[in-house]
């Protein structure tokens, strides 16, 4: 009661009681709001650690370097039985993060496409745009997983009735089978021929911009850039091997006994997951891609026109810059999506994350806690991680104001 | 401090809430009570175990186990609430205080038993792992595997099994795992898998699900031994008594010849062991925390083990299993209950 009254500053006319400043009281609901939650947290917790104590279940993170005796088909990371349950769960981060880039790529190039042919001018292609992305997208994706999951085990031979593709491929209800690299000097050698050729190329296309800028004729990137990617990484091949043909070894997949052996797989769950995300998704961007386009205004098109620019021309240099600044924060948004939906991967016995840590994982340690609180974690920073990404290419393609 | 009485009393509302899994509160046996009804978990459908008909009745061996916990109580075998559970999420729903008693052919292991916060109470039966196989692969032995793609459920001890038996014998498989039976099953008919791995007793009731199950055949080897038990959580000695006891009497019954028919004419007779048992003499019940009668309700509502097991696995039933280690134990098999007295 006492405390406001005396506060006044050099004579002039006292100030409100403190309790009426509207800055203080917010502040001091915020402050108790802040405390509550935090013990209401800190309660929590120490409920949970008492339960925890009661049943007998022992808290810590200590079961990840124990051996785990389970094992996992067409893993990234190579996991066997005996290895810890740390690297069980990386295993599983890597199949999760190898499909959600496969499915982000392939989702984008069919959005992007579909996306336009919504556009288009031609009647069948717009209608057959539109039922694509109204089919898709208004089914549940757990179903559509399910559908291409049994359509990919369904309508493939068994593996002794592989049907055999071009260039050393056989395809059957086990998998895509291809030749693989066998350790070589050979193929480090093409590895850094490789890299060198990306360098090179780099360089070639910042100096051909230069000389375009200081107005002299740019280079023939077009025919440079393939003959560096040929060039350098042969050259380097047949440096250190002295022949090419013969430094770079592969397995090729062949039948034994159940199964194809040899070379490297790609499982039908990989495929069956990566198909029906990127489809699922590609609906989605189809439409933000849609929308961006269509939101660049008829004026500028127009005056692209009026320029003399082809229509082509337009489309690429004018249309698309400013669309894509319409077209990129929702398109993190669905990648964020596709990544977490990745989850659904349990359904269809694709070992990813959640697969693997909800389900061996925390079977056989008991650690629900712990697992579940640490693929949460992984998928937070993955998706932040993601947005990051994406907020610096929205940054970098936002309307340059000078 | 006025407003203590009201935050005293919302706190204690949230700490209840959120204790529900503690048993430090009142006693499972107590909660059941009050509740009117014993929550199980169950298999969400596994032929022989447990299976829903159309009207949400359930069936079966498990089934039957829940239901003479029920007779125990409550002198009536139905007032249970099934609730199905996949193998992943069994011990969370056991942890979690969501079930009273997991009775859902799952195998009694050392780590389970302790740092997973579940007690088994007892085996009510002995399975091992097997695999089934396409007929036409023309396979004798489990020893024949290497190389084969094969179709588990996850979060199963057959995952860890199969992983043991390729590494001991030195050979290779890849292994398909899924999160539900159903979808594991669907997996292998599909032709995903050259083998299914199971407990012998699933395999048996899954194969009848496959499109063609003339097709297919069960290995003969058991590459593990899988003892199914009832489970409770840890850290309440009455109701863990009260499911093992269960158990045990439902045993010692057969042993002791009392049936559904003729409990009745049992429990009056002058054997001091049926009365006993029976409750006619003695206060075996009430030191449970269950009536006098609890074990005649329980035979009277189920029958006693190898009726139930009959019912289910018998000759009459459609799966055909043959008792082998669940017959009692003086006619070959492991069930022994240790003395009612």
């Amino acid at each position: 009661m006492r405390a406001g009254q005396t506060v006044t500053t050099s004579g002039r006319a006292p100030r409100a009681a403190w309790w009426g400043n509207p800055a203080v009281r917010a502040f001091i609901w915020q402050a108790l709001l802040v405390i509550a939650v935090i013990s209401l947290f800190v309660w929590a917790g120490r409920n949970v650690a008492a339960n925890l104590r009661a049943s007998n279940i022992t808290w810590g993170f200590g079961f990840l370097t124990e051996a785990a005796n389970f094992d996992i088909t067409g893993s990234l990371i190579p996991f066997r039985a005996g290895d810890t349950y740390a690297r069980a769960l990386l295993a599983g981060f890597g199949n999760t993060l190898a499909a959600a880039l496969v499915a982000i790529l392939i989702a984008t190039a069919l959005g992007f496409v579909v996306g336009v042919a919504r556009l288009s001018r031609n009647v069948l292609v717009a209608r057959f745009a539109a039922a694509y992305v109204e089919a898709l997208r208004n089914t549940p994706l757990l179903l559509q997983l399910l559908v291409w999951y049994n359509v990919v085990l369904k309508s493939l031979p068994g593996p002794r009735q592989s049907i055999a593709l071009p260039g050393g491929l056989l395809l059957n209800n086990r998998g895509l089978y291809g030749p693989w690299p066998v350790a070589a000097p050979g193929w480090s050698a093409l590895g850094l021929g490789l890299l060198a050729a990306l360098a090179v190329s780099i360089g070639l296309a910042v100096w051909s911009a230069r000389r375009r800028r200081a107005g002299r004729a740019p280079l023939a990137l077009w025919l440079l850039t393939p003959l560096v990617f040929i060039g350098l990484p042969l050259a380097a091949v047949w440096l250190t091997a002295g022949t090419v043909a013969g430094a770079l070894p592969v397995t090729w997949p062949e039948l034994r006994g159940f199964n194809v052996g040899g070379g490297v797989t790609l499982l039908p769950e990989f495929v069956a997951l990566v198909l029906g995300l990127s489809l699922y998704t590609s609906a989605f961007i189809a439409e933000i891609v849609r929308s961006g386009v269509q939101a660049v205004p008829k004026g500028q098109r127009e005056a692209g026109r009026a320029l003399g620019l082809r229509e082509g021309q337009i489309l690429r240099l004018i249309v698309i810059p400013q669309a894509l600044r319409l077209i990129i924060p929702p398109l993190a948004g669905q990648y964020l999506n596709l990544t977490k939906n990745s989850s659904l991967a349990v359904a269809i016995g694709y070992p990813d994350l959640v697969s693997i840590g909800a389900g061996p994982v925390l079977q056989n340690t008991g650690q629900a806690l712990e697992v579940i609180s640490l693929i949460m974690l992984i998928y937070l920073a993955l998706s932040l991680l993601t947005a990051l990404l994406m907020n610096w290419w929205n940054a970098r393609m936002a309307l340059a104001e000078r | 401090m006025k407003r203590a009485p009201v935050l005293m009393a919302m706190a204690c509302g949230v700490a209840a809430a959120m204790a529900n899994g503690a048993p430090a509160a009142a006693g499972v046996l107590d909660q059941v009570r009050q509740r009117g009804q014993v929550i199980c978990g169950a298999n969400p459908g596994l032929a022989g175990f447990g299976v829903p008909d159309d009207k949400g009745k359930w069936t079966g061996f498990d089934v039957d186990y829940c239901r003479a916990i029920s007779a125990a109580v409550f002198g009536d075998p139905d007032k249970v609430k099934y609730v199905p559970l996949t193998a992943k999420d069994r011990f969370t729903a056991l942890q979690t205080g969501e079930i009273d008693v997991l009775v859902r052919n799952t195998t009694w292991t050392m780590s389970r038993d302790t740092a997973l916060g579940a007690s088994f109470t007892n085996v009510n039966f002995y399975d091992g792992q097997a695999f089934l196989v396409r007929a036409k692969l023309g396979l004798k032995s489990a020893l024949e595997l290497n190389g084969a793609t094969i179709c588990v459920q996850q979060g199963t001890t057959n995952e860890l099994n199969m992983a043991d038996f390729f590494r001991s014998h030195k050979m290779e498989y890849k292994p398909v795992s899924f999160g539900s039976a159903a979808e594991t099953v669907r997996a292998y008919d599909a032709g995903r898998c050259d083998a299914f791995t199971s407990d012998s007793s699933a395999l048996h009731a899954e194969r009848l699900r496959m499109t063609n199950p003339s097709e297919h055949v069960v290995l003969p080897e058991l590459i593990s031994r899988e003892p199914f038990g009832a489970a409770v959580r840890k850290g309440d000695d009455q109701w863990f008594d009260v499911v093992r006891w269960v158990g045990y009497g439902l045993v010692a019954a057969e042993d002791a010849g009392v049936t559904k028919a003729n409990v009745d004419e049992k429990r009056s007779s002058d054997n001091p062991e049926l009365r006993r048992m029976l409750g006619a003499e003695g206060k075996l019940g009430p030191a449970i925390g269950l009536p006098d009668e609890w074990l005649v309700n329980v035979v009277r509502a189920v029958g006693n083990y190898g009726e139930i097991y009959d019912r289910h696995f018998g000759e009459t039933s459609r799966l055909k299993i043959p008792r082998g280690l669940n017959n009692l134990w003086n006619k070959g098999g492991l069930m022994y209950a240790p003395p009612l007295r």
